[in-house]
């Protein structure tokens, strides 16, 4: 990662958030502006942030257009324009801003609100309703698009290529588009901006994904071809885009009615011998729980995708939270089993799940998708993920198998699971405790056996190093998983051009836990910073639970939604360095 | 037997495992399973091409007492669980079976969606009236005034109906057996299953052992004394005014079953070009 110079003629990197109430348009004008910074040949990132109403409502795309990849927010905004300020003060502590932040704002509209003016930012003034009346049928989030682009330094011809790869109906909607976004380009001309972007660097094959296509296309490369789906906030578009994307390929995606029904219709699929997967977040993760024990009991694969959001209860539906870490290590009743995988990157939700759908098949055990509402919605110009070599083989038990045995004690835990068809090797699948041959037994050394026999299923996986991104050297160690990894990344990089290195540890296999791999990773390590978004701090005590760690160690966490900032990390590994 | 197995012709009997059941001595279970296993012979099918479903609960049991393949799950999410199965895998025959604790209060709104859906499976509730394998609590079917531990002089709730329910919720073929009488049943459980869409069997399964009472309805019980239907307007009327004791088809509908997924028409690869730039 090449790092911004701060106060250089161009920037390496510009935040923007486009902010109005419902109707306004800033999503659609949002996704164009990271449409353009790719068609441009930049990086880009696009995070949304909403008030509770189902339509209308205050919104805000915050975008992040940089010439290196970052899955990270920056550490403020620099520009935040609005169409309206209804309510957009509600969004104050989501988007920073500094003295050199600029607001643009139409006069039409009022005064920015004192919660953005009193963090110093300048104000200008930008007419966006009257100069959209200028073209018939334009609009004022087309007009900002062209400014803001303009502001950045996009050229129009990357504008004019979103636009039109948006507004793919043509005629005169898309004209009048064309038409604002000229306008604006204009505008931005005349402002004092001195936010223009450096060159971009174009690269090899890239991807515009969010993290929950990420995850949905991992899925199916994964050879899930059976989904069951009840919507929930923020995981709905994961199964929407899974429902058009099976059939393709052969598989099919049924609407359960609750989250009972769709858990345990993936049980039912996948013990027929079709890899299968749900997706949910944390309310129905809880309504899941009874049913992914029956996966780990019966032995059948199963993948949970969990896109977390704030909790407990309902909590805040559409912001995220890595506070589900709890209830998916340890929520299922009896001494269960089973594995939890997490993404640290929105690319990576693609490869963690399908890393996941391979370990839950070839173990024959349910896996859990930690992924999280800030990766799931948000979408990022990223590099295409590499072709994964992982196979996801279930060993199944042939035709008239002799003597055949569905939970036959092996040295490796795993046996061979007869799929209904299969002649000769039939038995019944069960929640209850059970013998070698599937009976249910009350036998203290038959619960003993098939204890040990799923335990051992786990002990050995072949994970390689999957398990977790460990990246630099040094004696300070930052630990943290999932999305807190963006911001701990951006702080490694701006602490190296400082000339201080650390070892990042990522963990992306959360259990089965790996303590002998943590181990080797933390060798040499005098010092941890653990980073995680949870109010209690879940995975700190996982950490002290599941590994050794040196004497000292600070616990950073912070609740959702507000995220961990790179510059907050890069002063904590500063001040440690120096100590 | 010298024939191929498969080409063999199969008996009740080989659809029969060797386990013992958990159900008590006269218990109405046994003839139900004996009447599945007929049903099962009767239309020529292979165990390893049928799969019985189940949840919790004395009948939810049956699966193991089979031959074929079995899943034997949660409480009350059987029908899930089925419908999971059959729409993943179109080629078997699917049976779910349980008690009315399981389908009808637990896994009531998995009743009533499955009604909806339509999937192509049958379902067998052995109705007795009581939770038997928790010793004997009120169940949706049992009567207000039944007295219980749990429930001291009854629970004042009114009957659940679960046939008018699966006609209101859409199932496409509604019977009601007797247990009392297993060739009557078996011949329901084969046209339930030979019928598409999703076909309810609610078969009165005396529990002995907690309702003894329930021994008089071998005396209650009678053949519909009237031809199935495809009205669902006539088949509510009917259900509606009718005591729990009328058996045999009361409803043959006619919509069409849930479309399993069709063949694939893209390679796992192609569907990247919609992320590239």
């Amino acid at each position: 990662m090449n790092l911004p110079t701060q106060g250089a003629a161009r920037r390496e990197s510009v935040s923007i958030a486009l902010a109005g109430s419902g109707g306004a348009g800033v999503m659609t004008a949002g996704n164009m502006l990271l449409e353009a910074a790719a068609q441009a040949g930049y990086y880009g990132l696009m995070t949304r942030t909403s008030g509770p109403q189902i339509r209308g409502g205050e919104a805000a795309a915050m975008l992040r257009v940089s010439t290196f990849a970052s899955d990270s927010q920056d550490d403020h905004c620099h520009v935040l324009a609005a169409i309206d300020w209804q309510n957009v003060n509600r969004f104050a502590s989501e988007i920073p801003l500094t003295a050199d932040s600029l607001l643009l704002g139409d006069p039409a509209q009022g005064e920015p609100p004192a919660s953005f003016t009193g963090m110093g930012a300048r104000y200008a003034p930008l007419p966006l309703k009257e100069l959209a009346k200028q073209v018939s049928g334009g609009w004022p989030n087309m007009v900002a698009l062209g400014a803001l682009g303009g502001l950045i330094g996009l050229p129009a011809d990357a504008l004019e290529r979103a636009v039109k790869k948006s507004m793919k109906k043509g005629g005169d909607a898309m004209a009048a588009g064309l038409a604002a976004v000229k306008l604006g380009l204009a505008e931005a001309a005349k402002l004092d901006g001195g936010f223009a972007l450096a060159p971009a660097t174009r690269g090899g094959k890239r991807w515009l994904i969010s993290g929950n296509e990420a995850a949905g296309y991992g899925a199916l490369r994964g050879g899930v071809r059976f989904v069951a789906a009840y919507p929930i906030t923020p995981a709905t578009e994961l199964l929407e885009w899974m429902s058009s994307a099976l059939p393709k390929v052969g598989g099919t995606l049924v609407q359960a009615e609750d989250e009972l029904a769709s858990i345990n219709m993936i049980i039912g699929a996948s013990y027929g011998g079709v890899p299968a997967l749900t997706a949910t977040s944390g309310p129905g993760l809880a309504l899941m729980s009874e049913a992914i024990g029956l996966g780990v009991a019966a032995e059948v694969p199963i993948v949970v995708v969990d896109v977390m959001r704030t909790g407990p209860s309902t909590g805040i539906a559409t912001k995220t939270e890595q506070a589900d870490l709890n209830i998916a290590l340890y929520g299922l009743h009896g001494d269960a089993p089973h594995v939890v995988v997490a993404p640290n990157s929105v690319s990576d939700c693609l490869s963690a799940t399908q890393w996941a759908v391979s370990l839950a098949e070839s173990l024959q055990v349910p896996a859990i998708v930690l992924s999280d509402q800030y990766f799931g919605q948000a979408r990022a110009i990223v590099e295409r993920p590499a072709d994964s070599e992982i196979k996801s083989e279930r060993l199944r038990a042939s035709d008239n198998a002799p003597a055949y045995k569905r939970y036959a004690i092996t040295e490796s835990g795993i046996s061979p699971m007869a799929i209904p068809g299969t002649p000769g090797t039939m038995y019944t699948a069960d929640g209850l405790e059970h013998s070698e041959r599937g009976t249910p037994s009350s036998q203290a050394s038959d619960h003993l056996a098939q204890l040990e026999k799923r335990q051992r299923k786990l002990a050995e996986i072949d994970c390689a190093e999957h398990w977790a991104s460990v990246e630099g050297k040094g004696d300070i160690a930052v630990v943290t998983w999932g999305s807190c990894t963006a911001p701990v990344r951006e702080a490694f990089a701006r602490a190296r051009a400082d000339g201080v290195s650390a070892r990042l540890i990522s963990l992306r296999l959360l259990a089965p836990a790996q303590p002998a791999r943590f181990k080797k990773a933390l060798e040499g390590v005098k010092r941890v910073l653990v980073v995680e978004q949870s109010f209690s701090g879940q995975f700190y005590r996982y950490l002290r639970a599941e590994y050794d760690l040196p004497a000292e160690v600070q616990s950073v966490r912070r609740p959702g939604p507000l995220p961990f900032r790179p510059e907050e990390i890069h002063q904590l590994l500063l001040k440690w360095s120096r100590t | 037997m010298n024939a191929p197995a498969n080409v063999a012709t199969l008996a009740a009997k080989d659809f029969k495992s060797d386990y013992k059941p958990v159900w008590c001595p006269g218990c109405g279970d046994y003839t139900v399973l004996a009447s599945i296993t007929r049903a099962l012979a009767a239309l020529g099918l292979r165990p390893e091409n049928v799969a019985v479903v189940s949840g919790i609960g004395c009948s939810s049991r049956i699966p193991a007492y089979t031959t074929c393949y079995g899943f034997h799950g949660v409480h009350g999410r059987a029908l899930a669980a089925g419908t999971g199965l059959k729409v993943a895998r179109p080629d078997l025959t699917v049976l779910v079976a349980g008690g009315d604790g399981d389908g009808y209060s637990i896994g009531g709104n998995h009743f009533m969606h499955a009604c909806r859906r339509n999937v192509d499976l049958t379902y067998i509730v052995m109705d007795n009236h009581v939770y038997g394998m928790t010793k004997g609590q009120p169940s949706p079917t049992t009567e207000p005034d039944w007295n219980s531990k749990l429930s001291p002089g009854g629970t004042g709730l009114r009957e659940f109906h679960p046939l008018v329910i699966a006609l209101a919720a859409g199932a496409n073929f509604i019977a009601r057996a007797f247990s009392g009488d297993p060739s009557g049943t078996a011949s329901l459980i084969t046209e339930a299953i030979r019928h598409p869409g999703f076909s309810f069997v609610e078969v009165l399964s005396p529990c002995v052992t907690f309702r003894p009472e329930q021994r008089a309805w071998k005396e209650a019980v009678r053949p519909s004394p009237v031809e199935p239907t495809d009205d669902p307007a006539r088949a509510a009327r009917r259900l509606m005014t009718d005591d729990g004791f009328n058996l045999g088809v009361l409803y043959k509908g006619t919509r069409r079953p849930y479309a399993p997924p069709g063949r694939a028409s893209h390679a796992v690869a192609d569907l990247e070009k919609e992320f590239a730039l």
